[in-house]
């Protein structure tokens, strides 16, 4: 009972410090490649070719001041950071980042919570985090704030719908919920469930873009039109909460992605933790790699696609996946 | 331990759901009820129904919440208006209304108590996901396709009242 | 499968420890850069950010109707999503039977979905 609850705490801090250090260096990684691909040489100056910058950063964020606008709902605009960073923490728990290992004598499963209801406990999670964004555009009294909220979580709504029925194809297809019996079953590269359900990986992997409000689904931080969207009155590591969160759910989003379709941890000759990495940092690079290829939507056009394209399309796949299933 | 968690987790509720009517902002009520929810969630969970508390969250704390804030940021109301307006007349009507409902409650609550029976044989896929759902699909399956329908009347309903002029 | 629906204390004290976790990180980030920051306050300071001219009229107006269709429409397709989970879990075991079903509940709503489309209702201009 003690040894399984200090493994617990000792796999999950491992896991959420890994998560924290990912999350800053991918500022870095988004910044250099973005730069690379727009000819230009991005960060640079702090540390060896910049690499020292996300320090910078963090060191800049926590010493500046925290302004809290005149107009503002006190209790709630001071909640909004913690309640969009939260919830972003919380997935990774469910990912089954390697295979069993043996290590002083115990087998330990490279995964804090092998639960059944991962898969549905991520949803639950993710529903949860357009409260952060409400109440930031809510309570700062902005009219940026206020407008970039309140589209950001109609935007959110709508792709969430996109997400859950996307992912009903590998339900289907495994029949568990259990991310861990899910990988599992992909042993073999072409056991991958990308394979058979290639239409719901990109269906996925559409929504969640729109879901974490990135490129080109960033209307909430359109930058040209709505200054930063929600947290444009936020200052110091209260704005850096948001930001952090931000990436952090765009590796959720990899991870979820690598886990369910392309086969997790499994792979051959390197271990298991390695390829789980490798997929996962492939998957971000794509996300930086659309924003620097995409023009950002319309607001009408990213609504109607939603709610035109997306959900007929997702529901064709499910009765299709279901038939082919049968047969 | 398992009593513990229950009497936390009951407090929670019960003094968020007071503070949903007590205080006067409507944003922060609409966040103590989410608490609310999310306590009546790990309630579920402690009564072997994991799928039932997922569902809580999902339908009631994230969809259900998020209509409720979306109406209050709709009319959008300004500090001061806040608890203005609350009609007298109308309050010795909300005491009856709010009598009858208690002592229905209790009446319901009379009837329905059953001495606990401990041990009670609980098969191994009561309340998870596969559980429910074949209990759904095959006992229930009439009453599941019903809801379909239920949902149509919502979706009706909700674009009559929204777009009346097309 | 493990322990499929028990409460068990292996089941849930992980994901109880990583909440209390993120909420201790998230806690402290915010805790340490409020001790580091300096502050000083001024008139303008309080001012809502608006391009660098006078903050002009409230912020508190009245939004467009379509939001909450939105809303509402979320709700609907939300619940028709967490149907089809405890269905797909089981659809190796109902098989034509459980196609069959599903094909109905879907086609009754999407009646609902056509006459939505119809009526423009996520129409944004």
């Amino acid at each position: 009972m003690l040894e399984f609850i200090l493994i617990t705490i000792i796999k999950a801090v491992v896991v959420v410090t890994v998560l924290l250090l990912t999350c800053a260096w991918m500022t870095y990684a988004e910044r250099k490649i973005l730069a690379r691909m727009q000819s230009r040489i991005g960060p640079n100056v702090a540390g060896w070719k910049g690499l020292l910058q996300p320090v910078a950063d963090l060191v800049k964020l926590l010493f500046k001041e925290e302004v809290i606008p005149g107009g503002a709902q006190r209790a709630l605009y001071l909640l909004a950071p913690l309640l969009a960073f939260i919830p972003a923490m919380l997935p990774i728990a469910m990912i089954p980042f390697g295979n069993k290992i043996t290590l002083f004598g115990r087998e330990i499963n490279l995964v804090i919570a092998n639960y059944d209801n991962g898969l549905l406990f991520i949803l639950a999670v993710a529903s949860l985090s357009v409260y952060g964004i409400v109440m930031a555009g809510w309570s700062a009294n902005s009219k940026y704030s206020l407008l970039g909220g309140l589209r950001s979580s109609a935007q959110m709504i709508s792709y969430e719908i996109g997400i859950g029925m996307s992912l009903i194809g590998i339900v289907l297809l495994a029949g568990t919920l259990n991310l861990v019996d899910i990988v599992g079953q992909q042993n073999v590269w072409y056991k991958w469930f990308i394979f058979r359900q290639p239409i719901g990986f990109l269906l996925y992997f559409v929504c969640a873009i729109a879901e974490t409000n990135r490129a080109p689904f960033d209307l909430p931080e359109a930058e040209s039109e709505l200054v930063a969207g929600y947290f444009t009155e936020y200052s110091s590591m209260r704005f850096g909460l948001f930001f952090v969160g931000e990436y952090a759910n765009m590796v959720t989003v990899a991870t979820v992605a690598t886990t369910l379709f392309l086969g997790g941890w499994q792979g051959p000759f390197l271990p298991p933790v390695l390829w789980f990495v490798i997929k996962a940092v492939a998957v971000l690079f794509i996300y930086i790699w659309i924003r620097a290829s995409l023009p950002r939507f319309r607001y009408d056009q990213l609504m109607k696609f939603g709610w035109y394209v997306i959900i007929p399309l997702a529901l064709a796949n499910i009765l299709v996946t279901a038939l082919i299933d049968l047969l | 331990m398992e009593l513990a968690i229950f009497i936390l987790t009951s407090l929670v509720a019960i003094v968020a759901a007071l503070l949903v009517i007590l205080q006067r902002n409507p944003i922060a009520s609409v966040m103590y009820l989410v608490t609310t929810f999310v306590a009546q969630a790990i309630l579920f969970i402690q009564l072997r129904a994991a799928f039932i508390a997922i569902l809580q969250v999902i339908v009631y704390a994230g969809a259900i919440m998020v209509l409720f804030l979306f109406v209050i940021m709709l009319l959008n109301l300004r500090r001061e208006d806040f608890g203005k307006d609350i009609k007298l007349r109308f309050k010795p009507l909300a005491i009856a209304f709010a009598m009858v409902l208690l002592i229905e409650t209790l009446v319901v609550i009379n009837a329905s108590l059953v001495p606990a029976q401990p041990g009670a044989d609980l098969s191994a896929t009561f309340g998870s996901v596969q559980g429910v759902g074949k209990e759904l699909f095959t006992t229930y399956l009439y009453p599941f396709e019903l809801t379909s329908v239920l949902l149509i009347v919502a979706i009706l309903g909700a674009v009559v009242m929204a777009k009346k002029k097309l | 499968m493990s322990e499929v629906g028990l409460t068990s204390f292996e089941t849930y004290f992980p994901i109880f420890f990583q909440i209390v976790l993120a909420i201790i990180i998230g806690v402290l980030m915010f805790g340490v850069s409020a001790m580091l920051g300096r502050r000083s306050k001024s008139r303008v300071k309080d001012e809502a950010y608006e391009c660098g001219i006078e903050v002009t009229t409230d912020t508190r107006h009245r939004f467009s109707v379509k939001f909450y269709l939105v809303a509402i429409l979320f709700i609907v397709f939300d619940l028709e999503t967490v149907f089809l989970f405890p269905w797909a879990v089981n659809y190796k075991q109902l098989g034509l039977f459980g196609l069959v079903e599903m094909v109905i509940f879907i086609l009754i709503l999407l009646v609902g979905y056509v006459y939505i489309v119809k009526k423009g209702a996520i129409k944004w201009d």
